[in-house]
């Protein structure tokens, strides 16, 4: 279980101090699929960031399973179990796909095992394995190295800042079906995916959506879904492609 | 043979992977002498008769073999030049590995320049390896000042891999290349430098017949104090293609001067280089901690993948 007890987060804003995160207090339980949405700069990636101790809080706590994590660095809270996937996936000059899987292991990962996560996230191994992270491979590409890293350390909590961010629709598709395999297994893991997308949401156990920092709205998808849709930052892939199918 | 010692072993494994004697032919040099020399069929190799250094001599159609000469020193203040020429026929298809390993535990200066001339004949094949490794605590310093002279026929092609990654308190490497008519030359160069070293690497590549091609590429990491100069210069004197890249990665207060030139004589040459000087950026730091590394842990991880 993460608990977060009135997190509070501001930035110098050129001279001034802009909070970001206004006293957000939240619970969130284990082996749930939540998803965090609401307008740009409401503070989401911020949170995701707090959670992952790339950010730390101005004010209040962060319990995992009931151990004070705040002032943990980002090293000690990914050994604790936290994952987290860039927004914007990081590219290393030298750095093979391999290489960083098995950093993410954090052991010696067979190449056969190293197979398994990268077609999890539907890439054909042979042509990754031995790939450089740098500028050659695309954004969707990017992506789905990004999320197998998070795969291959077995996190008990998951967190993705804006996943279909930067990519096409053609690899959104295959993003979903990776997130929906996800939420179908059963990993004992929970997952917070930060998103606008409405086939996102729709996946969703819980969706809490933040606003000029703070939460607004928070409940299940049933009870937030409809009260969202339409209004602005529940977005739904492009029409014609949804009408074309898989 | 005379025996090597236990230093002499080990810096022949960091220069050359060697665990003992290699295959095929070879020449070892310790502390200014050639200690051990084996040739074969098609590979010989002489001692120059008039001044330091040995001719080695591959013939037409010789494929799949291997020469090795590497160089080691342990005997502090030991200063040499050696003058090694390569003589390739045509057809040939052989990976050359040389490389010098010095350790100094006195107070004088040891230093070790090679000069190695390369004749590659038509249609050739040369894959050539070069380590420069430095070790001991003396306060004698190491240094190295290869040049490497190439001079290719038609058709012929040399991949240069040139490491330098610990223990060289100076270097000055030179390395000029002459190209004829669809010669192709690869040049991968990877160089750190710590403390108070210091680094420089000169190349001169000129592509002088129509369809011959450079791809030289530097990746370097200055550490603490230490400095380096990185000047790859391409001339395209033909219809040719030329491509040169300087990477580097800075640290503490290393300090990198990265001067990639072109000179295009020719119309039809097509020349580009590259050259990006930064430190590790603060992201790709971030990252690898989230997977579980230390800040340090994660700074060599970058650095050995971008050296690798």
């Amino acid at each position: 279980m993460l608990e977060l007890k009135n997190i509070t987060f501001g930035a110098d804003n050129n001279g001034s101090n802009k909070e970001i995160i206004k006293d957000i207090s939240l619970s969130i339980p284990d082996d749930r699929f939540i998803v965090i949405t609401g307008p740009n700069g409401g503070g989401k990636s911020t949170l995701a960031k707090l959670i992952a101790g790339i950010e730390k809080p101005s004010s209040g706590r962060l319990l995992l399973d009931g151990e004070d994590i705040t002032d943990k660095s980002i090293t000690e809270r990914a050994n604790m179990g936290i994952g987290f996937a860039f927004q914007q996936p990081v590219r290393f000059k030298g750095l093979t796909v391999l290489d960083l899987l098995r950093i993410a292991a954090g052991k010696t990962l067979t190449v056969s095992s190293a197979c398994q996560y990268l077609s999890e996230v539907g890439l054909c191994a042979k042509d990754y394995i031995s790939r450089e992270v740098n500028a050659s491979l695309s954004g969707g590409e990017l992506k789905r190295i990004e999320i197998a890293t998070i795969l291959a350390r077995n996190v008990k909590l998951a967190v993705f800042d804006e996943p279909e961010a930067g990519i096409d629709l053609w690899s959104f598709r295959n993003l979903i079906r990776i997130f929906e395999n996800m939420r179908s297994a059963d990993k004992q893991r929970t997952v917070i995916v930060i998103s606008h997308q409405e086939r996102i949401l729709n996946i969703a156990d819980e969706i809490i959506v933040l606003a000029d920092g703070k939460v607004t709205k928070q409940g299940t998808k049933d009870e937030i879904l409809p009260g969202i849709t339409g209004a602005g930052f529940a977005e739904s892939v492009c029409p014609k492609i949804e009408e074309g199918g898989e | 043979m005379q025996k090597l010692d236990a230093v002499q072993l080990r810096l022949l494994m960091e220069t050359a992977d060697l665990h003992g004697v290699p295959e095929g032919a070879y020449n070892i040099r310790a502390n200014g002498q050639s200690v051990d020399r084996n040739t074969t069929a098609n590979i010989d190799i002489q001692s120059k008769t008039e001044g330091s250094g040995i001719d080695i001599r591959i013939k037409d159609g010789t494929v799949n073999e291997s020469v090795h000469i590497p160089v080691v020193l342990s005997q502090s203040g030991l200063k040499e030049t050696v003058y090694n020429d390569f003589y390739v026929g045509e057809n040939c298809d052989v990976l050359i590995v040389a490389g010098c390993g010095i350790d100094n535990c006195g107070t004088q200066d040891s230093e070790h320049d090679g000069i190695h001339r390369f004749y590659i004949g038509k249609n050739s094949k040369i894959r050539y390896v070069e380590k420069h490794y430095g070790s001991g605590d003396g306060s004698g310093k190491r240094i190295l000042d290869p040049v490497t002279e190439v001079y290719m026929e038609e058709g012929s092609t040399m991949e240069m891999e040139m490491v330098q990654i610990k223990g060289v308190d100076s270097t000055h490497r030179t390395t000029l290349a002459e190209l004829k008519k669809d010669a192709k030359l690869i040049v991968r160069e990877r160089l750190m430098t710590h403390g108070e070293q210091s680094a420089v690497s000169t190349y001169k590549v000129m592509l002088n017949e129509d369809g011959s091609s450079a791809d030289v590429v530097s990746r370097s990491v200055a550490r603490d104090s230490s400095y380096q100069k990185l000047d790859l210069c391409v001339l395209g004197n033909a219809a040719c293609s030329g491509h040169t890249e300087c990477d580097s990665i800075i640290m503490d207060n290393g300090r990198i001067l990265a001067v990639p030139s072109l000179e295009a004589n020719c119309i039809d040459a097509q020349l580009v280089h590259e050259a990006a000087i930064g430190k590790i950026a603060g992201e790709q730091l971030i990252k690898l901690m989230t997977l579980g590394l230390t800040e340090q842990e994660a700074e060599e991880q970058i650095i050995n993948g971008f050296l690798k």
